[in-house]
C-alpha cells in the first residue's frame, strides 16, 4: 500500500532518515516507535507529501507520491485522512463544520447528507453531543476524536496517526487506542500510527517498526517486538518499564 | 504547496556572504508574495461560491466596519490639526478661509489612503498574519492541504477581496471625517463659516483627487492582505515566529505602502 524505498532525508544537517526501505501492507496497523528526534513524524509527513525525499521514494498505491504534483498529488492525498498531533482543527468552526469542511469543500453532497453521514463519523468517535461546541470548548481528547471523525469522513483507505495519545491522560489514551482498533475492524482502513508511547502501539499494532538514528532498527509483530534482543529495542523497552522477559499478553481494548 | 519544509543552509562564511543571503532572500520572499497574489487573482472565479461570499462579508465586517472607530477619531483629529496648522499661518494674511482647500486635498490625495493603509496594516494585516502563522503552527494549513482544499482559496481569496473594497470606501470616510474635523477647527477657533468651508473645499478639490486616492486605498488594500498572509504563511519556529511574522507584516506593509504611495502619485501628478 506504502512503500519507502531508499528514503534519505537530512534536516538541520543530521541525516532524519538515512535510507529507509519499508513496506506498509494493506489493511494493517503498523506503528512506528522510537525515541524523539528519530525521524518518525518526519516519516509520515513523507507519505503524504509535506515533505520530499533528498534520495529515494515513496510509493503510494504503487504511484509515486514523492514526484506527484498538481491534480495527481491531490488524487493520492485523496486515499488519506490525517489526524494530527493537536487535531488541527479550525478554531472558527464548530465541530460539526470542522468535520463537514472536506465534503463541503471537496464534493457536491447536498447537506442532508452531509449532515447524516457527518453526525455518524461523530457518533463513532463519541461526540455527537459536542457538534455545536468550537475546539476552544472541547479538551485534548475531544479535539483528537473531532480530527478523527474529520480525517475518516470522506472514508479513507489510509489513515495516518501522528502521536494520537501524546498529551493525553491515561484514560484518553485507551480510548483513543480503542478507537484507531475500532477503525481498523469497522472501516477495515490501512492505518499508520507514530508514537513513542509503547502501551498504545502494543496494543493497536498489527506489526511495529523501530526508528533509530534514521534506520529501521526492528521490524515485528507486537509478540515478537517484546522479544527482541536489538539494543535500541531492548533499551526502549525498559524505559517504558515494560519487561523484556517472561510472557506478555496483548490489552484487549 | 504553502506548507513548506524546513530550511537547512550552513552559517555564512563572512559578512559578505551574509549580506548576500539576505538580499537573495528578500527578493526571493518577494517573488513568493507576488506568486501568492497570482493565485489568489488566478481564484477570484470563485468568489460567487456560497462559502467565499459569506467569508468575503465576514471579513469586511472584521476588517472594515470594526476599524471604523479608530479611523473616525484618527482621520477626524488628523483634519483638526491640518486646519488650525494651516489657518495659524494663512490668518497672517487673512486667508484663513482657505483651509477647506488645504484639508479637503491634502486629506483626498494623500492623507486619507495613508492613514487608512497605516491604520488597516497595523490592525487588520497583523490580525491576519497572526492567525495564518498559529494555523501553520498547529498544522491547520498542513491539515488542509492534506484535504486537498487550497488555503490561498480558502483563507486569502476572501480577506484580499475584503480589503481591496474597503481600504478605499475607508479611506472615502476618512478623508470626510479629516474634512469635518477641518471643519469645527475652522469655525471654533478660526471664524470660519461652514458654507464658506465647504464652498472653498469643493472649488479647489477635483474629481482625479479622488479618484486617484481611492485608486492608491484600493492597492494600499491588495499589499495589506498579501504581505500578510505570505508572512503568516512563512512562520516558523511557533509562538516566537509567529511574534515575528506580525512584526514583519507591520513593518513591511508600512514600507511598500509609503514607496508604492509615492510611485503612483508620480504617476497621476507629474
Amino acid at each position: 500500500m506504502i512503500r519507502f524505498e531508499q528514503v534519505t532525508k537530512t534536516l538541520g544537517g543530521r541525516k532524519v532518515l538515512d535510507g529507509i526501505d519499508l513496506e506498509i501492507r494493506e489493511g494493517e496497523t503498523l506503528a512506528i516507535v522510537g525515541p524523539s528526534g528519530t525521524g518518525k513524524s518526519v516519516s509520515l509527513k513523507h507519505m503524504v507529501r509535506l515533505m520530499t525525499p533528498d534520495a529515494g521514494r515513496v510509493l503510494v498505491g504503487g504511484e509515486a507520491i514523492s514526484e506527484a504534483t498538481g491534480r495527481d498529488l491531490e488524487r493520492l492525498r485523496e486515499k488519506f485522512g490525517v489526524l494530527f498531533q493537536g487535531g488541527a482543527l479550525l478554531e472558527w468552526l464548530n465541530v460539526f463544520e470542522n468535520v463537514a469542511l472536506p465534503l463541503r469543500e471537496k464534493t457536491q453532497t447536498g447537506e442532508d447528507e452531509i449532515t447524516e453521514r457527518v453526525r455518524e463519523k461523530l457518533r463513532l468517535v463519541g461526540l455527537e453531543k459536542d457538534e455545536l461546541k468550537h475546539p476552544s470548548e472541547i479538551s485534548g481528547g475531544m479535539r483528537k476524536r473531532a480530527g478523527l471523525a474529520r480525517a475518516i469522513i470522506r472514508n479513507p483507505e489510509i489513515i495516518l496517526y501522528d502521536e494520537p495519545t501524546s498529551g493525553l491522560d491515561p484514560v484518553s489514551s485507551r480510548t483513543i487506542d480503542a478507537l484507531i482498533e475500532d477503525m481498523r475492524q469497522k472501516l477495515t482502513v490501512t492505518s499508520v500510527v507514530v508514537t513513542h508511547d509503547l502501551h498504545s502501539a502494543l496494543s493497536i499494532a498489527t506489526r511495529i517498526a523501530m526508528l533509530s538514528e534514521g534506520r529501521i532498527v526492528e521490524l515485528a509483530t507486537p509478540e515478537d517486538f517484546i522479544k527482541s534482543k536489538t539494543e535500541a529495542v531492548v533499551r526502549f523497552l525498559e524505559a517504558q518499564y515494560i519487561t523484556t522477559r517472561g510472557s506478555w499478553e496483548k490489552h484487549t481494548l | 504547496m504553502i506548507t513548506r519544509e524546513p530550511e537547512d543552509f550552513p552559517p555564512p562564511r563572512n559578512w559578505v556572504a551574509n549580506f548576500g543571503r539576505k538580499v537573495l532572500f528578500t527578493f526571493r520572499n518577494a517573488g513568493r508574495a507576488i506568486l501568492l497574489l497570482t493565485e489568489a487573482v488566478a481564484n477570484l472565479r470563485f468568489i460567487f461560491s456560497p462559502r467565499t461570499r459569506r467569508e468575503i462579508i465576514l471579513q469586511m465586517f472584521v476588517g472594515g466596519i470594526k476599524s471604523l472607530g479608530v479611523i473616525t477619531v484618527v482621520a477626524g483629529f488628523t483634519g483638526m490639526i491640518l486646519a488650525l496648522q494651516t489657518g495659524i499661518e494663512l490668518r497672517k494674511f487673512g486667508q484663513e478661509v482657505n483651509i477647506g482647500a488645504a484639508v479637503m486635498v491634502s486629506m483626498l490625495r494623500e492623507m486619507g489612503p495613508f492613514m487608512t493603509g497605516l491604520i488597516m496594516a497595523a490592525s487588520v494585516g497583523s490580525a491576519y498574519a497572526a492567525q495564518m502563522g498559529t494555523m501553520v503552527v498547529s498544522e491547520e494549513i498542513a491539515a488542509l492541504e492534506i484535504m486537498s482544499i487550497n488555503p490561498v482559496r480558502f483563507l486569502v481569496l476572501p480577506r484580499l477581496v475584503a480589503l481591496a473594497v474597503m481600504t478605499p470606501l475607508l479611506s472615502f470616510y476618512s478623508c470626510m471625517m479629516g474634512v469635518l474635523g477641518g471643519a469645527l477647527v475652522g469655525k471654533t477657533q478660526l471664524g470660519v463659516a461652514w458654507v464658506a468651508y465647504w464652498q472653498n473645499a469643493t472649488r479647489y478639490a477635483d474629481a482625479k483627487d479622488l479618484y486617484v486616492g481611492v485608486f492608491k486605498a484600493f492597492i494600499f488594500g491588495i499589499i495589506i492582505t498579501i504581505v500578510a498572509c505570505h508572512q503568516g504563511f512563512s512562520t516558523t519556529q511557533g509562538a516566537v515566529g509567529v511574534g515575528n511574522a506580525t512584526r514583519r507584516t507591520v513593518i513591511l506593509s508600512f514600507l511598500t505602502i509609503l514607496i508604492v504611495g509615492y510611485f503612483i502619485t508620480r504617476f497621476f501628478y507629474v
